[in-house]
């Protein structure tokens, strides 16, 4: 019988079967960071167990990091005591620790392909439901809770019934402007915030053959973002040379061993799927969000839906829009803005600067934006630094500011204030995500260069084909 | 034991028809800075109990007197999507349910609740629709979860739906078992498989 990439790589690592319940499933990577982890080292301890196989997790600092001034003592005890609880308990079971100010510190899932961690066929996961991430090298990886991390370090399994499978095929050629950010806003649209539910996703045909690692990482990375648990593209040649002499990855005879593996993790023809979706390349635009959920999106240039018009709950949908302030039949081009955020773990990579500089270069930022600018991983900034981004940013009137999670979730001190408006390149739009009253406003980095330009959300093929 | 075991629940139930309720309105994020599990059920649903001033909104379902000291949760259509927090899970065990009832469970949160001791009781849109519209007309009408017969019943009628849950996880929560315990038992089984795998 024809095979899924998904079935695969899953089936691989099945310890053992349980009749009518899940799966006893292993895993080869464990991502741990301050925030989902504590706890589950209370509980190891409590239960006086030990961390089973420590060189297969990765302890970073992320999600409750300042983003300035990290060379000093973190201001909040809170914060503080976080910190020094993964430090700790990383240091006690001989775990690897990035923490604030090491080199190799930054986003988890920005580091985690950086170092060469993550590896096609293998099978990740985090305290993080944007683990999907990882999905882009042919992993299967997905988010878990904080029990589930404790049995990660306890045992290097979980618990987990195998999740039914859904592919999504876009073919074509996307259009001037339009970005991973765009394909990935476009699909969470169409299949709604909980489509995928109880699914793993493949992303199938050109655009995702075409499209570099970094824009496969944003795709997989909102997986999470209609319901569906991760989602995976099979390796190819971009695969391999991204991951090429890492820090972390197999070197020389493991290397061609690993790539023989490798070459055998791909959908085979005819394979079946519970669920499948073609997409047009041609008919996805610059998209945005609207509401609060990633689901609530469309192209830039369209009008806000009427309750009427959409699927679900209209009590719901008012609901929603009443948050925004916005009302049905608005026109999001135009509308005035007050924060542009670039960054986090869908998109806060270099390929997402050089976006964001190809717009805003010989321009200058709009005097009612405030904009942040976070990179991914202190390798983003290097990288940045290295290729002149740096002057194009402070030239324009920006400032970038140090590594970490920042503004998407808004645990440290980067809070949108009550009521404003932001234009952010994260991943969730939901009510209070960004600070409390807080509304948010998904898109690509281009939408958002172009709006922290003009002040005022803006279609970047205006400046796109004025640059031409 | 990690959580107290899970048979019959009789109890009156919060309504929360709104749907996508997402982790991050079950606990927002400025509240996860513990590193400990403690103050989760002061901060569940935090920014919609409470004003930015610290008052409770009053009309928001689980500050109503009436609805007080109930056991169950109903909720709208993908309840719990989002973050994988599982801070959400416990702040729901630790205000005091022990059953979140709804027509579809985001995939992560649904698996937390069943770690932590909360039953998630998936029942069709329009049982769910029933147990509103009970719930509105008599806030006091009590639901039954049977777990042993997986069967909730809405008292006063006897109207009932069944629910799916595993064998496996059906036993953790009539036991009050968790993974752990049953994975420590097959270690050996584990450390073998963990030979084979090339990296």
């Amino acid at each position: 019988m024809a095979n899924t990439l998904f079935d695969k790589v899953w089936d691989s690592h099945v310890v053992r079967q349980i009749n009518d319940g899940p799966d006893v499933f292993f895993i080869d990577r464990h991502f741990i960071h301050e925030v989902t982890s504590p706890v589950a080292f209370l509980g190891l301890e409590s239960r006086g167990n030990s961390v089973v196989y420590p060189a297969r997790t990765f302890a970073t600092a992320d999600h409750n990091t300042p983003t300035i001034n990290q060379h000093l003592p973190v201001a909040d005890p809170l914060s503080a005591n976080q910190l020094d609880a993964l430090e700790n308990n990383a240091a006690k079971h001989g775990i690897s620790h990035w923490g604030l100010g090491d080199e190799n510190n930054g986003i988890v899932h920005v580091v985690g392909p950086e170092n060469g961690i993550t590896l096609p066929g293998a099978t990740i996961v985090c305290g993080d439901s944007h683990t999907s991430t990882h999905g882009a090298f042919g992993a299967i990886a997905f988010g878990i809770g904080t029990s589930e991390v404790e049995m990660v370090l306890s045992t290097q399994c979980i618990m987990q019934p195998k999740p039914k499978k859904m592919r999504i095929n876009v073919n074509g050629k996307l259009g001037l402007g339009v970005t991973s950010k765009d394909v990935a806003l476009y699909i969470i649209a169409k299949q709604t915030t909980s489509g995928a539910t109880g699914y793993f996703v493949e992303y199938a045909g050109d655009v995702f053959e075409d499209m570099s690692m970094e824009g496969r990482m944003t795709v997989c990375n909102l997986s999470i973002e209609m319901g569906a648990r991760g989602g995976m593209i099979a390796p190819d040649s971009k695969t391999y040379e991204y991951l090429k002499g890492r820090s972390q990855t197999p070197k020389g005879a493991d290397w061609d061993k690993a790539m023989k593996y490798w070459d055998t993790l791909y959908t085979e023809e005819g394979a079946a799927f519970d669920e499948e979706f073609n997409y047009e390349a041609s008919d996805i635009d610059p998209m945005i969000t609207y509401g609060t959920n990633p689901g609530m999106g469309m192209g830039i240039t369209k009008s806000i839906p009427t309750a009427e018009s959409i699927e679900g709950g209209v009590a719901t949908y008012r609901k929603s829009l009443g948050y925004m302030s916005f009302n049905e039949g608005d026109a999001m081009i135009g509308k005035e803005i007050d924060f542009v955020f670039l960054g986090s773990c869908t998109n806060g990579r270099i390929e997402d600067f050089r976006a964001f500089c190809s717009i805003v270069e010989g321009r200058q930022k709009a005097d009612n934006v405030t904009a942040w600018l976070v990179p991914g991983s202190h390798k983003v900034v290097d990288q940045i630094n290295a290729e002149g981004l740096d002057k194009i940013i402070t030239d324009a009137g920006f400032v970038l500011r140090e590594p970490g999670c920042s503004a998407c979730l808004a645990m440290n001190d980067d809070k949108i204030p009550s009521g404003k408006l932001s234009v952010s390149t994260s991943n969730r739009n939901f009510e209070g995500r960004q600070g409390p009253g807080s509304r948010t406003l998904l898109a690509s980095p281009l939408v958002a260069a172009a709006s922290a330009v003009e002040g005022v959300v803006t279609d970047p093929r205006t400046i796109l084909n004025a640059n031409a | 034991m990690a959580y107290d075991k899970f048979e019959v629940l009789t109890s009156t139930a919060y309504p929360l028809p709104t749907e996508n309720v997402d982790t991050d309105q079950i606990i927002p994020a400025r509240f996860l800075k513990a590193t400990k599990r403690v103050d989760f059920d002061v901060n569940f649903f935090r920014d919609w109990r409470y004003n930015s001033d610290g008052t409770p909104k009053a009309e928001f379902p689980l500050n109503k007197e009436v609805y007080a000291g109930s056991k169950i949760l109903v909720g709208g259509r993908n309840f719990g999507s989002g973050s994988s927090r599982e801070h959400a899970a416990w702040s729901v065990y630790d205000f005091g349910l022990r059953c979140v009832i709804s027509s579809e469970f985001a995939d992560i949160f649904k698996n937390n609740c069943l770690n932590v001791g909360v039953l998630p009781v998936q029942v069709s849109a329009l049982f769910a629709d029933t147990l509103f519209a009970a719930i509105m007309a008599d806030p006091k009408t009590e639901i039954k979860v049977d777990l042993p017969n997986q069967k909730v019943t809405l008292v006063a009628t006897g109207e009932s739906e069944s629910f799916v849950i595993n064998t496996y996880k059906k036993h953790n929560m009539l036991n009050g078992f968790d993974d752990i315990d049953y994975l420590k038992n097959i270690e050996k089984e584990i450390t073998d498989f963990a030979k084979t795998r090339p990296f």
